[in-house]
């Protein structure tokens, strides 16, 4: 990482994070990397702490030692003010949405313009009916109040709020998490599609075995306070870690290996 | 690391300046051409366009024949700036001028025509439309009655639960009850006190000044306790419990009902109302009046402390003029409405709660609402005693 152009094509650079809550070690001495331009993603069992490494790496929570360099610049520590040019720069969507429910889908997304740009109402309106488009939405689902919406509509929403801003980073915590396999299918799809069509790097945290197939480009592995693999997902079908095997040989890792495999 | 030329390469198109975009016309058409040149420069990004998009419409375009827009000049361009230049294009074809895009780079154009595919058609979606004062006015005037209607049905199905509660013991739920009788009631004591406590002290000390100068110093007893027994003690308590606990029921079942834990409540067969509503409604219904006693107490110790500082009226004269001045019915008067108050502000909390929906916004909104109809019910109920027991004159 001595090679400054390595270091620019690194978007997120996590460096020895250990995170403990009093006696409980979540992370214990924790690396990794994610490269520009691809879709990255975290996985491991429920309360592993993949989400605790997400909310660290965006700056809602501080890990115990460690670094973070999050598009060449140190994260932890930073105040909310210094915190703010780089906030800009990445989106970001919850497990449950967190759309704002006292605002439409349509508020939700402009009320971020509206934030950090100085647009007329009407070019912010029409910014936030182009990015919920993107996001597959159908236009009708703009006036709309977050708890009239459906599951998956609700994370398209959520999804078209952190595009709000034309991010160059996307954090995807449980980007399928609580939808049914065909919308969960949708978000595979759109994920990919954002990546070819923006060119944004994504990150997510996940335990969505189709969604790894279909969309991650890489893949890090969480288990035991450590990172026990990253690569691709043959590369990682391929490790011997009993972690590693379990959790891609376990039932529903092996359907959906051979599901991936039938499509290839 | 931290260098600049590092910070700078994260994004690749950032590496151009960062010029704020630009769209000029450059040649307007001389006599016999109908082609207008248009060029576009700089950074078409969301931090960047907010200058251009005002002036954009603004620029003298032709009404008929040909735009030719170079966009060879453009560094940067994001979804944002793609949707403005073809905004742009759009609006200028709409009016039958024909557009042509030249030298946009294939990955900006790309984007164009992605943002393109997916646009939006202007006013597509119809604006909400405001309603008038009339209509207003009506709408305000029928939710109200809608409201007074399913309060009635509220009120009504937690009697029936009630009753039902009483034919079957069991169902009723004693652990609640104390839990609630402690958060009501006991937590309450400090504050309910002390509040008495002053008002006792300031009727007291603005009837001293009257009563003086009349040499009826020892009269001050008989202010203070019939104002504290009768009414005072138990409307503030009454307004008080309202104002901690009543907004608190909202609260909690309208969380519960945003949530759906109402309606978990309900698949696993067990009444929202009879869990949530009766044990409140009876812990409050033990609890007020006790309160009432409380604060009965508390107020006249405030009054006497204040006879004797300011009137030198000692404890034992004040004591044995309270004696004399007040009738069991001036106390029972007082302790008889409390567990009317505390029906109201239980069902009104609760009702409240049970009406929020879909939003955090509207948990805050029914909780207030539970605040302020149960404050003024609480209000109205008082003056409905004060003529009853005066025609039945006690």
């Amino acid at each position: 990482m001595t090679d400054r152009a390595t270091a620019a094509n690194l978007v997120v650079e996590i460096d020895g994070i250990s995170t403990h809550f009093g006696d409980a070690v979540v992370h214990d001495n924790i690396s990794l990397s994610v490269r520009r331009g691809e879709v990255f993603a975290l996985v491991g069992g429920s309360g592993c702490g993949k989400s605790t490494l997400l909310r660290e790496v965006i700056l809602l929570q501080a890990p115990t030692s460690g670094s973070i360099r999050v598009l060449g610049q140190e994260v932890v520590g930073l105040s909310d003010e210094q915190a703010l040019p780089l906030r800009r720069r990445w989106g970001v969507m919850f497990e449950r949405g967190a759309l704002f429910s006292s605002l439409t889908v349509t508020e939700n997304v402009g009320m971020v313009l509206h934030e950090h740009t100085r647009f007329s109402p009407r070019m912010i309106d029409e910014i936030s009916a182009v990015k919920i488009a993107l996001t597959g939405l159908p236009a009708d689902a703009g006036p709309k109040y977050p708890n009239e919406l459906s599951g998956g509509m609700r994370k398209r929403a959520a999804l078209a709020r952190a595009l709000a801003l034309d991010p160059e980073l996307l954090f995807l915590d449980e980007p399928t998490a609580g939808l049914d396999p065909l919308s969960a299918s949708g978000i595979d799809d759109l994920v990919r599609s954002l990546r070819d069509a923006l060119g944004l790097t994504i990150v997510m945290a996940t335990h969505d075995l189709d969604l790894l197939w279909r969309a991650a480009d890489r893949v890090a592995v969480l288990g035991e306070h450590h990172i026990v693999g990253v690569g691709t997902m043959t590369e990682l079908s391929q490790l011997s870690h009993p972690i590693v095997h379990e959790y891609f040989y376990g039932p529903r890792g092996r359907a959906a290996r051979e599901q991936a495999w039938k499509q290839k | 690391m931290t260098t600049v030329s590092s910070e700078r390469c994260a994004i690749p198109y950032a590496m151009t300046s960062k010029s704020v975009a630009e769209l000029t016309i450059d040649r307007t058409p001389e006599a016999g051409e109908d082609v207008v040149e248009a060029r576009c420069s700089g950074t078409w990004t969301v931090s960047a366009i907010a200058g251009l998009e005002g002036r954009v419409d603004a620029l003298p375009w032709p009404r008929t024949g040909k735009v030719v827009i170079d966009a060879t000049g453009i560094g940067a361009l994001d979804t944002s700036g793609a949707w403005l230049l073809h905004r742009t294009t759009r609006n200028l074809e709409a009016q039958g001028v024909s557009v042509r895009v030249d030298g946009l780079r294939p990955e900006f154009a790309s984007y164009v025509q992605l943002i393109a595919s997916r646009s939006v058609q202007p006013g597509g979606v119809a604006p909400r439309v405001r309603p008038g004062l009339l209509a207003v006015v009506g709408q305000k005037a029928w939710a109200s009655v809608q409201n007074a209607r399913s309060f009635l049905a509220f009120v009504g199905e937690a009697f029936t639960i009630l009753l039902r509660s009483i034919a079957q013991p069991r169902r009723i739920r004693f652990r609640a009850i104390l839990h609630n009788i402690q958060s009501a009631g006991f937590d309450a004591l400090p504050i309910t006190g002390l509040l008495s406590f002053l008002m006792g002290i300031v009727i007291a000390y603005q009837g001293a000044d009257q009563l003086q100068r009349f040499g009826a110093n020892v009269f001050v007893a008989d202010l203070v306790g019939i104002a504290m027994l009768r009414e005072l003690s138990p409307l503030m308590t009454a307004i008080i419990v309202a104002g901690r606990s009543g907004s608190a029921y909202a609260a909690q079942i309208g969380t519960m009902k945003v949530t759906e834990e109402i309606d978990a409540l309900r698949t696993v067969g067990v009444g929202p109302q009879e869990l949530l509503v009766l044990p409140k409604m009876l812990a409050l219904i033990v609890v007020l009046p006790l309160l009432t006693v409380y604060t009965d107490i508390t107020g006249i110790l405030g009054g006497m402390l204040m006879a004797r500082t300011q009137l030198g009226l000692s404890f034992d004269v004040f004591l044995e003029r309270l004696d004399s001045a007040i009738v069991m019915s001036t106390y029972l008067t007082g302790i008889s409405k409390a567990p009317i108050f505390a029906m109201i502000i239980a069902l009104v909390g609760c009702h409240r709660g049970f009406e929020a929906e879909g939003s955090a916004d509207s948990v805050g909104r029914q909780t207030t609402i539970a605040v302020v109809q149960s404050i003024f019910l609480v209000i109205v109920a008082d003056a409905l005693f004060s003529v009853i027991f005066n025609r039945l004159d006690l």
